[in-house]
Protein backbone atom coordinates (compact mmCIF):
# COMPACT_ATOMS: atom_id res chain seq x y z
CA UNK A 1 0.00 0.00 0.00
CA UNK A 2 1.34 3.13 -0.59
CA UNK A 3 0.11 6.54 0.81
CA UNK A 4 -0.29 9.58 -1.55
CA UNK A 5 -0.44 13.36 -0.10
CA UNK A 6 -3.20 14.99 -1.99
CA UNK A 7 -2.94 18.61 -0.06
CA UNK A 8 -5.53 20.67 -1.93
CA UNK A 9 -9.27 21.72 -1.41
CA UNK A 10 -11.63 19.23 -2.40
CA UNK A 11 -13.25 22.47 -4.33
CA UNK A 12 -10.07 23.67 -5.93
CA UNK A 13 -11.79 23.78 -9.15
CA UNK A 14 -14.63 26.08 -7.62
CA UNK A 15 -12.07 27.86 -6.01
CA UNK A 16 -9.70 28.38 -8.58
CA UNK A 17 -12.42 30.47 -10.90
CA UNK A 18 -13.47 31.76 -7.58
CA UNK A 19 -9.62 33.18 -7.35
CA UNK A 20 -9.84 34.38 -10.85
CA UNK A 21 -12.79 36.08 -10.54
CA UNK A 22 -11.91 38.01 -7.48
CA UNK A 23 -8.33 39.34 -9.16
CA UNK A 24 -10.92 40.51 -11.98
CA UNK A 25 -13.01 42.52 -9.36
CA UNK A 26 -10.35 43.83 -8.04
CA UNK A 27 -8.76 44.53 -11.26
CA UNK A 28 -11.81 47.13 -12.03
CA UNK A 29 -12.31 47.90 -8.58
CA UNK A 30 -15.17 46.32 -7.90
CA UNK A 31 -16.76 45.43 -4.50
CA UNK A 32 -18.81 42.06 -5.35
CA UNK A 33 -20.73 40.83 -1.79
CA UNK A 34 -22.76 37.86 -1.36
CA UNK A 35 -25.83 37.89 0.81
CA UNK A 36 -27.45 34.88 1.81
CA UNK A 37 -29.65 33.64 3.90
CA UNK A 38 -32.85 31.14 4.36
CA UNK A 39 -35.88 31.54 1.79
CA UNK A 40 -38.01 34.58 2.61
CA UNK A 41 -35.93 36.27 5.10
CA UNK A 42 -35.64 39.47 2.42
CA UNK A 43 -32.34 39.11 0.15
CA UNK A 44 -34.56 40.97 -2.83
CA UNK A 45 -36.66 43.28 -0.40
CA UNK A 46 -32.92 44.71 0.93
CA UNK A 47 -31.53 44.88 -2.69
CA UNK A 48 -34.84 46.63 -3.84
CA UNK A 49 -34.71 49.20 -1.45
CA UNK A 50 -31.47 49.58 -1.72
CA UNK A 51 -31.29 49.90 -5.60
CA UNK A 52 -33.96 52.36 -5.34
CA UNK A 53 -31.48 54.51 -3.02
CA UNK A 54 -28.82 54.68 -5.57
CA UNK A 55 -28.47 56.86 -8.07
CA UNK A 56 -29.57 55.86 -11.26
CA UNK A 57 -25.74 56.63 -13.35
CA UNK A 58 -24.75 54.62 -10.39
CA UNK A 59 -22.59 51.45 -11.99
CA UNK A 60 -24.32 48.55 -10.37
CA UNK A 61 -25.84 45.13 -11.39
CA UNK A 62 -26.91 42.20 -9.55
CA UNK A 63 -27.17 38.77 -10.11
CA UNK A 64 -29.49 37.27 -8.58
CA UNK A 65 -30.10 33.10 -8.44
CA UNK A 66 -32.96 30.64 -7.48
CA UNK A 67 -34.06 27.42 -8.29
CA UNK A 68 -36.48 28.14 -10.39
CA UNK A 69 -38.16 31.73 -12.49
CA UNK A 70 -37.06 34.71 -13.15
CA UNK A 71 -39.26 36.42 -10.38
CA UNK A 72 -36.74 37.99 -8.44
CA UNK A 73 -34.77 39.38 -11.48
CA UNK A 74 -38.25 41.01 -13.00
CA UNK A 75 -38.62 42.86 -9.36
CA UNK A 76 -35.10 44.01 -9.59
CA UNK A 77 -35.11 45.00 -12.82
CA UNK A 78 -37.82 47.87 -12.68
CA UNK A 79 -34.76 49.93 -11.10
CA UNK A 80 -32.89 49.83 -14.77
CA UNK A 81 -29.25 48.89 -13.44
CA UNK A 82 -28.61 45.59 -14.98
CA UNK A 83 -30.28 42.03 -13.48
CA UNK A 84 -29.60 38.29 -14.52
CA UNK A 85 -31.45 35.65 -13.46
CA UNK A 86 -29.59 32.37 -12.29
CA UNK A 87 -31.84 29.17 -12.51
CA UNK A 88 -30.16 27.02 -11.34
CA UNK A 89 -32.44 24.15 -11.62
CA UNK A 90 -32.40 22.40 -8.60
CA UNK A 91 -28.86 23.01 -7.08
CA UNK A 92 -28.80 24.82 -3.44
CA UNK A 93 -26.41 27.56 -4.17
CA UNK A 94 -24.72 29.13 -6.89
CA UNK A 95 -20.95 28.31 -7.49
CA UNK A 96 -18.07 30.12 -9.04
CA UNK A 97 -18.75 28.69 -12.20
CA UNK A 98 -22.43 30.23 -12.88
CA UNK A 99 -20.93 33.67 -11.35
CA UNK A 100 -18.07 33.35 -14.71
CA UNK A 101 -21.22 32.28 -17.42
CA UNK A 102 -23.72 34.86 -16.20
CA UNK A 103 -20.89 37.84 -15.93
CA UNK A 104 -19.70 37.05 -19.54
CA UNK A 105 -21.16 39.63 -21.57
CA UNK A 106 -20.61 42.71 -19.37
CA UNK A 107 -18.13 44.61 -19.51
CA UNK A 108 -16.62 44.74 -16.27
CA UNK A 109 -15.15 48.12 -16.62
CA UNK A 110 -19.00 49.29 -16.73
CA UNK A 111 -19.23 48.16 -12.83
CA UNK A 112 -18.43 49.62 -9.39
CA UNK A 113 -20.95 47.48 -7.48
CA UNK A 114 -22.13 43.40 -7.50
CA UNK A 115 -24.95 42.27 -5.91
CA UNK A 116 -24.95 38.16 -5.82
CA UNK A 117 -28.18 37.00 -4.04
CA UNK A 118 -27.85 33.96 -3.58
CA UNK A 119 -30.15 30.74 -3.28
CA UNK A 120 -32.40 31.34 -0.76
CA UNK A 121 -30.25 28.37 2.25
CA UNK A 122 -28.41 28.87 5.00
CA UNK A 123 -26.36 25.89 4.42
CA UNK A 124 -24.82 25.18 1.38
CA UNK A 125 -24.06 28.89 -0.17
CA UNK A 126 -21.40 28.60 2.52
CA UNK A 127 -19.08 26.10 1.05
CA UNK A 128 -18.74 28.05 -2.50
CA UNK A 129 -16.56 31.03 -2.58
CA UNK A 130 -18.18 33.40 -5.30
CA UNK A 131 -15.17 35.57 -5.85
CA UNK A 132 -17.05 38.42 -3.52
CA UNK A 133 -15.01 40.71 -1.22
CA UNK A 134 -17.29 39.66 1.59
CA UNK A 135 -20.73 37.46 2.56
CA UNK A 136 -23.15 39.09 4.27
CA UNK A 137 -26.07 36.99 5.76
CA UNK A 138 -29.43 38.19 6.40
CA UNK A 139 -31.57 36.92 9.19
CA UNK A 140 -35.43 38.07 9.49
CA UNK A 141 -37.17 38.19 13.07
CA UNK A 142 -39.40 35.71 12.08
CA UNK A 143 -37.09 33.72 11.97
CA UNK A 144 -36.06 32.55 15.66
CA UNK A 145 -33.17 34.21 17.39
CA UNK A 146 -31.30 31.25 17.86
CA UNK A 147 -30.28 30.87 14.47
CA UNK A 148 -26.46 31.75 14.62
CA UNK A 149 -26.53 29.02 17.26
CA UNK A 150 -28.22 26.43 14.52
CA UNK A 151 -26.51 27.60 11.18
CA UNK A 152 -23.14 28.77 12.41
CA UNK A 153 -21.05 28.17 9.50
CA UNK A 154 -22.96 31.19 7.80
CA UNK A 155 -21.98 33.17 10.47
CA UNK A 156 -18.66 32.43 11.28
CA UNK A 157 -17.91 33.45 7.47
CA UNK A 158 -20.09 36.58 6.98
CA UNK A 159 -18.54 40.04 7.43
CA UNK A 160 -21.95 41.64 8.67
CA UNK A 161 -25.12 39.96 9.77
CA UNK A 162 -28.24 42.43 8.47
CA UNK A 163 -31.52 41.38 10.88
CA UNK A 164 -34.30 42.36 8.71
CA UNK A 165 -38.06 42.82 9.36
CA UNK A 166 -37.34 44.86 12.81
CA UNK A 167 -41.36 46.45 11.61
CA UNK A 168 -42.73 43.49 13.02
CA UNK A 169 -40.74 43.34 16.17
CA UNK A 170 -43.52 44.72 18.16
CA UNK A 171 -45.89 41.13 16.95
CA UNK A 172 -43.24 38.55 17.47
CA UNK A 173 -41.29 37.03 20.16
CA UNK A 174 -37.78 37.64 19.06
CA UNK A 175 -35.21 39.44 20.31
CA UNK A 176 -32.95 40.99 19.01
CA UNK A 177 -30.21 41.69 21.36
CA UNK A 178 -30.07 37.63 21.79
CA UNK A 179 -29.84 37.05 18.13
CA UNK A 180 -26.78 39.93 17.97
CA UNK A 181 -25.42 38.19 20.94
CA UNK A 182 -25.43 34.87 19.18
CA UNK A 183 -24.41 35.94 16.32
CA UNK A 184 -20.86 37.59 18.43
CA UNK A 185 -20.38 34.14 20.26
CA UNK A 186 -19.98 32.51 16.89
CA UNK A 187 -18.34 35.23 15.22
CA UNK A 188 -16.88 37.91 17.63
CA UNK A 189 -16.01 40.39 14.59
CA UNK A 190 -19.16 40.28 12.96
CA UNK A 191 -21.24 43.54 12.42
CA UNK A 192 -24.39 44.03 12.37
CA UNK A 193 -27.28 46.29 10.87
CA UNK A 194 -30.88 46.44 12.22
CA UNK A 195 -32.98 47.02 8.99
CA UNK A 196 -36.59 47.01 8.11
CA UNK A 197 -37.18 46.95 4.20
CA UNK A 198 -40.83 48.24 4.35
CA UNK A 199 -40.20 51.74 6.83
CA UNK A 200 -36.46 52.44 5.95
CA UNK A 201 -35.63 52.19 9.14
CA UNK A 202 -31.77 51.00 9.51
CA UNK A 203 -31.32 51.78 5.94
CA UNK A 204 -28.87 54.80 6.95
CA UNK A 205 -26.44 52.75 8.72
CA UNK A 206 -26.77 49.96 5.87
CA UNK A 207 -25.77 52.29 3.27
CA UNK A 208 -22.55 53.63 5.50
CA UNK A 209 -21.48 49.72 5.63
CA UNK A 210 -21.81 50.08 1.63
CA UNK A 211 -20.34 53.32 0.94
CA UNK A 212 -17.17 52.62 3.50
CA UNK A 213 -16.61 49.39 1.47
CA UNK A 214 -17.39 50.14 -1.86
CA UNK A 215 -14.62 53.05 -1.02
CA UNK A 216 -11.92 50.38 0.05
CA UNK A 217 -12.46 48.33 -2.93
CA UNK A 218 -11.48 51.35 -5.03
CA UNK A 219 -7.90 51.34 -5.94
CA UNK A 220 -6.41 54.25 -5.16
CA UNK A 221 -5.98 56.94 -7.15
CA UNK A 222 -3.48 59.98 -7.20
CA UNK A 223 -4.41 62.96 -5.09
CA UNK A 224 -5.83 65.68 -7.19
CA UNK B 1 -28.07 19.30 0.48
CA UNK B 2 -24.68 20.17 -1.23
CA UNK B 3 -23.06 16.89 -0.05
CA UNK B 4 -23.69 15.47 -3.58
CA UNK B 5 -21.47 17.94 -5.48
CA UNK B 6 -18.78 17.57 -2.81
CA UNK B 7 -18.72 13.72 -3.28
CA UNK B 8 -18.51 14.48 -6.73
CA UNK B 9 -15.32 16.50 -6.51
CA UNK B 10 -13.75 14.42 -3.85
CA UNK B 11 -14.46 11.51 -7.07
CA UNK B 12 -12.92 13.35 -9.53
CA UNK B 13 -10.14 14.20 -7.77
CA UNK B 14 -9.21 10.58 -6.95
CA UNK B 15 -9.54 9.48 -10.54
CA UNK B 16 -7.28 12.34 -12.00
CA UNK B 17 -4.97 11.23 -9.39
CA UNK B 18 -5.16 7.41 -10.53
CA UNK B 19 -3.82 8.72 -13.58
CA UNK B 20 -0.55 8.76 -12.14
CA UNK B 21 -0.85 5.25 -10.62
CA UNK B 22 -1.15 3.12 -13.93
CA UNK B 23 -2.09 -1.03 -12.63
CA UNK B 24 -3.40 0.37 -9.04
CA UNK B 25 -6.35 0.67 -7.27
CA UNK B 26 -6.87 3.16 -4.76
CA UNK B 27 -8.45 2.08 -1.36
CA UNK B 28 -9.05 4.82 0.81
CA UNK B 29 -9.78 8.59 0.44
CA UNK B 30 -9.16 11.20 3.22
CA UNK B 31 -10.61 14.10 3.62
CA UNK B 32 -10.19 17.13 6.18
CA UNK B 33 -13.40 18.87 7.09
CA UNK B 34 -13.74 21.41 9.40
CA UNK B 35 -16.84 21.98 12.14
CA UNK B 36 -17.64 25.22 10.41
CA UNK B 37 -17.59 23.96 6.97
CA UNK B 38 -21.21 23.47 6.46
CA UNK B 39 -20.90 19.36 5.40
CA UNK B 40 -23.21 16.79 6.94
CA UNK B 41 -20.78 13.82 7.26
CA UNK B 42 -23.31 11.34 6.89
CA UNK B 43 -24.97 13.05 4.04
CA UNK B 44 -21.43 13.12 2.48
CA UNK B 45 -21.37 9.55 3.17
CA UNK B 46 -24.22 8.48 1.99
CA UNK B 47 -23.79 10.57 -1.36
CA UNK B 48 -20.32 9.05 -1.75
CA UNK B 49 -21.55 4.97 -1.21
CA UNK B 50 -24.14 6.24 -3.87
CA UNK B 51 -21.88 7.30 -6.80
CA UNK B 52 -19.00 4.87 -6.20
CA UNK B 53 -21.46 1.82 -5.69
CA UNK B 54 -21.53 -0.65 -8.69
CA UNK B 55 -18.18 1.29 -10.39
CA UNK B 56 -14.67 0.19 -10.17
CA UNK B 57 -14.47 2.28 -7.18
CA UNK B 58 -16.98 0.03 -5.13
CA UNK B 59 -15.51 -0.34 -1.79
CA UNK B 60 -13.54 2.72 -1.77
CA UNK B 61 -13.38 3.85 1.72
CA UNK B 62 -13.77 7.05 2.84
CA UNK B 63 -12.16 8.82 5.65
CA UNK B 64 -13.46 12.45 7.53
CA UNK B 65 -11.15 13.94 9.54
CA UNK B 66 -13.07 16.40 11.41
CA UNK B 67 -11.11 19.84 12.14
CA UNK B 68 -12.03 21.86 15.38
CA UNK B 69 -12.39 25.18 15.27
CA UNK B 70 -8.72 27.22 15.94
CA UNK B 71 -7.64 30.20 17.08
CA UNK B 72 -4.72 32.09 17.90
CA UNK B 73 -4.03 34.86 19.97
CA UNK B 74 -2.43 38.40 19.12
CA UNK B 75 -1.28 39.19 21.81
CA UNK B 76 0.99 36.40 23.23
CA UNK B 77 0.51 33.95 20.10
CA UNK B 78 -1.24 31.46 21.93
CA UNK B 79 -3.03 28.78 19.76
CA UNK B 80 -6.11 27.23 21.14
CA UNK B 81 -8.94 24.87 20.17
CA UNK B 82 -12.49 26.72 20.24
CA UNK B 83 -14.88 24.88 22.61
CA UNK B 84 -18.45 26.34 22.77
CA UNK B 85 -17.42 29.34 21.28
CA UNK B 86 -15.25 30.77 23.51
CA UNK B 87 -12.55 33.15 21.84
CA UNK B 88 -10.96 34.18 24.69
CA UNK B 89 -7.45 33.16 24.88
CA UNK B 90 -7.00 30.46 27.87
CA UNK B 91 -3.81 31.90 28.75
CA UNK B 92 -3.34 35.48 28.71
CA UNK B 93 -7.52 36.34 28.64
CA UNK B 94 -6.96 38.63 25.39
CA UNK B 95 -9.63 38.71 23.28
CA UNK B 96 -7.73 39.89 20.64
CA UNK B 97 -7.61 36.52 19.05
CA UNK B 98 -8.19 35.82 15.15
CA UNK B 99 -9.41 32.09 13.39
CA UNK B 100 -6.82 30.00 12.26
CA UNK B 101 -9.14 27.16 11.17
CA UNK B 102 -12.34 25.67 11.31
CA UNK B 103 -13.78 25.88 7.96
CA UNK B 104 -11.53 23.20 5.88
CA UNK B 105 -12.85 20.77 3.24
CA UNK B 106 -9.98 19.29 1.85
CA UNK B 107 -8.28 16.57 0.40
CA UNK B 108 -5.67 14.57 2.82
CA UNK B 109 -4.74 11.65 0.91
CA UNK B 110 -5.30 8.46 -0.52
CA UNK B 111 -4.32 5.41 -0.39
CA UNK B 112 -3.35 3.04 -3.22
CA UNK B 113 -2.59 -0.37 -3.38
CA UNK B 114 -1.10 -2.91 -6.66
CA UNK B 115 -3.69 -4.70 -8.26
CA UNK B 116 -4.19 -8.12 -6.37
CA UNK B 117 -3.31 -7.20 -3.01
CA UNK B 118 -7.05 -6.95 -1.58
CA UNK B 119 -10.38 -7.72 -2.30
CA UNK B 120 -11.46 -4.03 -3.63
CA UNK B 121 -11.28 -3.35 -6.83
CA UNK B 122 -9.76 -6.51 -8.10
CA UNK B 123 -12.06 -7.26 -11.00
CA UNK B 124 -10.26 -6.63 -13.41
CA UNK B 125 -7.13 -8.41 -12.72
CA UNK B 126 -6.07 -12.49 -12.33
Amino acid sequence: MERVPLERKVLSENDKIAATLRARFQEHGILCLNTISSPGSGKTSLLERTLASLPSHDRVAVLTGDIQTDNDAARLRRFHFPVKQITTGGTCHLDARMIERHLADWKLEDLDLLFIENVGNLVCPSSYDLGEAAKIVLLSVTEGDDKPLKYPSIFFKSDLLILTKTDLLPYVPFDIETAAENARRIHPGIEIVKVSCLTGNGFHEWLMWLGERRRAAKPLSPVA
Amino acid sequence: MHEMGIANSVLHAVRTEMQSHPGAYPSKICIRVGQMAAVDQDALRFCFEAITGETDLEGLELEVEVCPVRYRCRQCGHEFVVEDYLFRCPDCSSLETECTGGDELELAYMEVEEHGTSTVGTQSTQ
